[in-house]
C-alpha cells in the first residue's frame, strides 16, 4: 500500500505547485520515503487539513501514522531526525555547522521569501525595488554558497531544500514579471547551484510543472497588477 | 576567568532590556554556563558585533571559542546542542515532541509578538483588534498546558516554548501597565496566568529577566512618543 510499510502511514497534504510543499517532497524523496499525496483545494479545505492544522489552516501538513506535521522546515526537520538512520543526513551532526543552516533557513523565509513577494506584487518602482532587494538577498546566500557545491556541502542540506523549494516559483515569477532575479553575472555560483539543484535525484521528480505554474502565477499577477488603460 | 574553562569561552552580545536577549540569558542560566556579557550600545554598534552579525547587525549574538551564534531561539538551540549532556534538557528528545515544540516557538515569533506590538503601538480600533488578536493567540497556548495537564510547556522543566514565551513576560506584563490593557488574562487564560507567575520566580530564570521599573520607564517614554497629539501650528 502506498505510504504504509516500514516507515508507517505517511500522508501528505498539499498542492503540486506551493514551494513550501516542494521543500517536504524533496525531503521525503532523498529519504526515498513513501508516502501519500492528497491534493487540497485551496479555496475549499478538507476536513482532515482543518483537523490536522486547525491553528493555520495551511498545507503543507504531514500526516505520519495519524499525527500531524505543520509548517515546511520543521516537517523537513522532522523528517531528518524520525528517519535519522536512512541517508542522506540534512542537518549538520555539529551544533555549529547546525546553526548556520538554520541562520539561513530563517534569512530565506523571514527576507528573501517576502522580497520575492514583493517583485510578484509589485508594479513599477515598487517592483524594481523588489528585484533589487531579492538579487541583495541571493547575494548574500552566493557568498555562503562559495566554494561549496551545495550549502550542504558535498550532498544536499537543509539550506538547499529551503531554497531550493522555492526555485521553480522564483523562476517563474521572473517570467510572468519579466524580471531578473537569479542572474548569472552577478550569481554564477549560485545560478551554477540552480542547475545542478534541478537535475539531482529526488528533486527534479517533485518539481512542479513549469508550465502550469507559470500559467497559475500569470492568473494571480493579472489581480494585483492595473489593467490597461483605455482611453 | 568569566566565560572561559570547561565551556569554553562564551561571549553574549547584547543589551539588557531585549527579550530576545532574555531568552539567550536564561538558556545559559539553566545550563549553568559561565558567560562574559557584553553591552552593545544600539545606536553605535561594536566592531565586534558588525563583524559577528554582518547580516543582521542585530542582538543577540553568541560567540563561543570565536563562533558566532544568530537570531535568540537559533541561539537556544544551539546551546542545547552544545551542552547536551548537561541538564536540564531544553528540548524532548521523541522527533514529534520536537516538532510541536518548534511549532509553538515559531508561533510565539510570527504570531504572538506581532500581535503584542500591535496592542502596544496601536490607539482606538486598531489597538482592540491588535489586542483580541494577542488574547486569541495566548488563548491557543493556554489550550496547549490545558491538553498536557504539564507546569510547563517543556513538560515538568522549563523547555523551548517556556524560553521563547518567557524571555517576552517582562514586556508583555509592561505592555500591560502602559497601555492599560490586559493581555494575559487570569480568567480567560488561568494556566497560563499561573505558568507566568511560576517562570518568573524560578530558580536561574528570576536573575535573567530585565529590571522591570527600568522597563517600565522606557516603555512609557516609547508609547507617549507614538501618541503624542501632533503639534498645533
Amino acid at each position: 500500500m502506498e505510504g504504509c510499510g516500514e516507515d508507517g502511514q505517511v500522508k501528505l497534504l498539499g498542492v503540486a505547485y506551493s514551494p513550501f510543499v516542494v521543500r517536504v517532497r524533496i525531503a521525503l524523496a532523498l529519504k526515498g520515503i513513501h508516502y501519500e499525496l492528497i491534493e487540497e483545494n485551496i479555496q475549499n479545505k478538507s476536513e482532515l487539513l482543518l483537523q490536522s492544522n486547525p491553528v493555520h489552516k495551511k498545507i503543507p501538513v504531514l500526516i505520519h501514522n495519524g499525527k500531524s506535521v505543520c509548517e515546511s522546515m520543521i516537517i523537513v526537520q522532522y523528517i531528518e531526525e524520525k528517519w535519522e538512520k536512512k541517508a542522506p543526513n540534512v542537518v549538520p551532526k555539529d551544533p555549529y555547522d547546525q546553526s548556520i543552516a538554520r541562520f539561513w533557513v530563517a534569512f530565506i523565509d523571514d527576507k528573501f521569501i517576502p522580497s520575492i513577494l514583493g517583485v510578484f506584487k509589485g508594479e513599477g518602482e515598487e517592483k524594481q525595488k523588489a528585484v533589487e532587494e531579492s538579487v541583495a538577498n541571493l547575494v548574500l546566500l552566493e557568498e555562503a554558497l562559495s566554494g561549496k557545491g551545495y550549502f550542504g556541502g558535498d550532498e544536499i542540506g537543509l539550506v538547499d531544500v529551503a531554497l531550493g523549494g522555492l526555485l521553480a516559483t522564483v523562476q517563474t515569477i521572473e517570467r510572468v514579471t519579466d524580471s531578473v532575479i537569479i542572474d548569472t553575472q552577478k550569481l554564477p555560483l549560485l545560478s551554477t547551484w540552480v542547475h545542478k539543484f534541478c537535475k539531482a535525484e529526488g528533486v527534479k521528480e517533485v518539481l512542479p510543472d513549469p508550465a502550469k505554474l507559470f500559467e497559475f502565477l500569470s492568473e494571480i499577477r493579472a489581480k494585483f497588477t492595473s489593467p490597461p488603460t483605455g482611453n | 576567568m568569566e566565560g572561559c574553562g570547561e565551556d569554553g569561552q562564551v561571549k553574549l552580545l547584547g543589551v539588557a532590556y531585549s527579550q530576545f536577549v532574555v531568552r539567550v540569558r536564561i538558556a545559559l542560566a539553566l545550563k549553568g554556563i559561565h558567560y562574559e556579557f557584553i553591552e552593545e550600545d544600539i545606536q553605535n554598534k561594536s566592531e565586534l558585533l558588525l563583524q559577528s552579525n554582518p547580516v543582521h547587525k542585530k542582538i543577540p549574538v553568541l560567540i563561543h571559542n570565536g563562533k558566532p551564534v544568530c537570531e535568540s531561539m537559533i541561539i537556544v538551540q544551539y546551546i542545547e546542542e552544545a551542552w547536551d549532556r548537561k541538564a536540564p534538557f531544553l528540548m524532548p528528545r521523541d522527533p514529534y515532541d520536537r516538532a510541536i515544540a518548534r511549532f509553538w516557538a515559531a508561533f510565539i515569533e510570527d504570531k504572538v509578538i506581532p500581535s503584542i506590538v500591535g496592542a502596544f503601538k496601536g490607539q482606538g480600533e486598531e489597538q482592540q483588534k491588535a489586542v483580541e488578536e494577542s488574547v486569541a493567540n495566548l488563548l491557543l497556548l493556554e489550550e496547549v498546558l490545558r491538553s498536557t495537564g504539564k507546569a510547563y510547556f517543556g513538560g515538568d522543566g522549563i523547555g523551548l516554548v517556556d524560553i521563547a514565551l518567557g524571555g517576552l513576560l517582562v514586556p508583555i506584563q509592561t505592555v500591560e501597565k502602559v497601555t492599560n490593557i490586559v493581555l494575559i488574562d487570569a480568567q480567560k487564560t488561568p494556566l497560563l496566568s499561573a505558568w507566568a507567575d511560576q517562570f518568573c520566580k524560578a530558580d536561574k530564570v528570576k536573575e535573567a529577566l530585565p529590571d522591570r521599573a527600568e522597563f517600565f520607564v522606557r516603555l512609557s517614554a516609547r508609547r507617549a512618543k507614538l501618541t503624542s497629539p501632533p503639534l498645533a501650528n
